[in-house]
């Protein structure tokens, strides 16, 4: 019997419940402060992918959308892509999203990981950025500093480099 | 609830409840009573702390049928870390952070 371990993750935004469900299914949201986009349709049964930003379109993370309730409440199984149709290599991820009045409490449930692996190491240092990205983009409408990404930061230069040749 | 930073600060200002983070941080998702097992402190002074500790979203909990278990949530930590770090000085300072750790070892 392998060991397996678990994250809870939790933090309050002030936010509606639709607009943090969006922040996260939302590619060109997410890239802004996720440093990834997460694509899918979002439906039960449906494939999702969470995908590079830098242009190369890498698949870093993939699984299945076991439960979607928007917008309070997404399941998701999560892989590396190397490990696709190896279901022992699967994790799973809970988003759970309650509006409390002015804020919205969102708890981030990682769980089905196997114990001291690589991947439990990554995403126990993964998600607390995540979510403080998440919470100062809804509430501030950027992501903070050190989260500035070299992806979003091209995109930027790209746009303004295309606006300048129009006016040239 | 929304938690201030003035509830994080005086959450962590206290050793018993930074050795609470540190046990969480070992062995995440615990119950009140693993917690209180091989500690010092009553059962009356853990649930004041970790009640505390919960209040600074410090720490988040689910329940398991009767039990409530326990998990170090770090994000008000990295938010505070956020503040005050840029992305430029991240690998500088992760890199003094180890460097201090090799020195600390090579002595012992």
């Amino acid at each position: 019997m392998i060991e397996k371990t678990e994250f809870v993750y939790t933090t309050y935004i002030t936010s509606t419940p639709q607009k943090v469900w969006d922040a996260i299914t939302t590619p060109e949201f997410a890239s802004q402060y996720w440093g990834k986009k997460n694509v899918s349709d979002w439906k039960p049964g449906s494939k999702w992918n969470m995908v590079s930003i830098d242009g190369s379109e890498i698949t870093n993370i993939t699984g299945e959308v076991l439960e979607s309730r928007p917008p309070s409440r997404l399941v998701l199984s999560w892989a590396s892509p190397e490990n696709l149709g190896n279901k022992s290599e699967y994790s799973r991820v809970t988003f759970e999203i309650e509006g409390m009045g002015e804020v919205v409490r969102l708890n981030v449930i990682h769980d089905q990981l196997k114990a001291g692996s690589e991947m439990a190491g990554g995403i126990s240092r993964g998600w607390p950025m995540v979510l403080s990205g998440l919470k100062s983009f809804l509430e501030t409408g950027k992501a903070p500093d050190i989260m500035a990404i070299k992806g979003s930061c091209s995109a930027q230069s790209q746009s303004q480099a295309q606006s300048q040749a129009k006016v040239a | 609830m929304v938690v201030d930073e003035d509830k994080v600060f005086k959450a962590l200002a206290d050793p018993s409840r930074r050795q609470l983070l540190d046990r969480l941080h070992h062995k995440n998702g615990q119950t009140l009573s693993e917690l209180c097992e091989g500690h010092d402190m009553s059962r009356q002074a853990v649930t004041k702390h970790l009640n505390l500790l919960e209040e600074a979203n410090l720490v988040a909990t689910t329940r398991q049928g009767r039990e409530k278990l326990h998990y170090l949530n770090p994000v008000p930590i990295n938010e505070i870390y956020m503040r005050w770090i840029g992305k430029f000085e991240q690998g500088r300072i992760q890199a003094l952070h180890n460097l201090k750790q090799a020195l600390q070892e090579k002595d012992q």
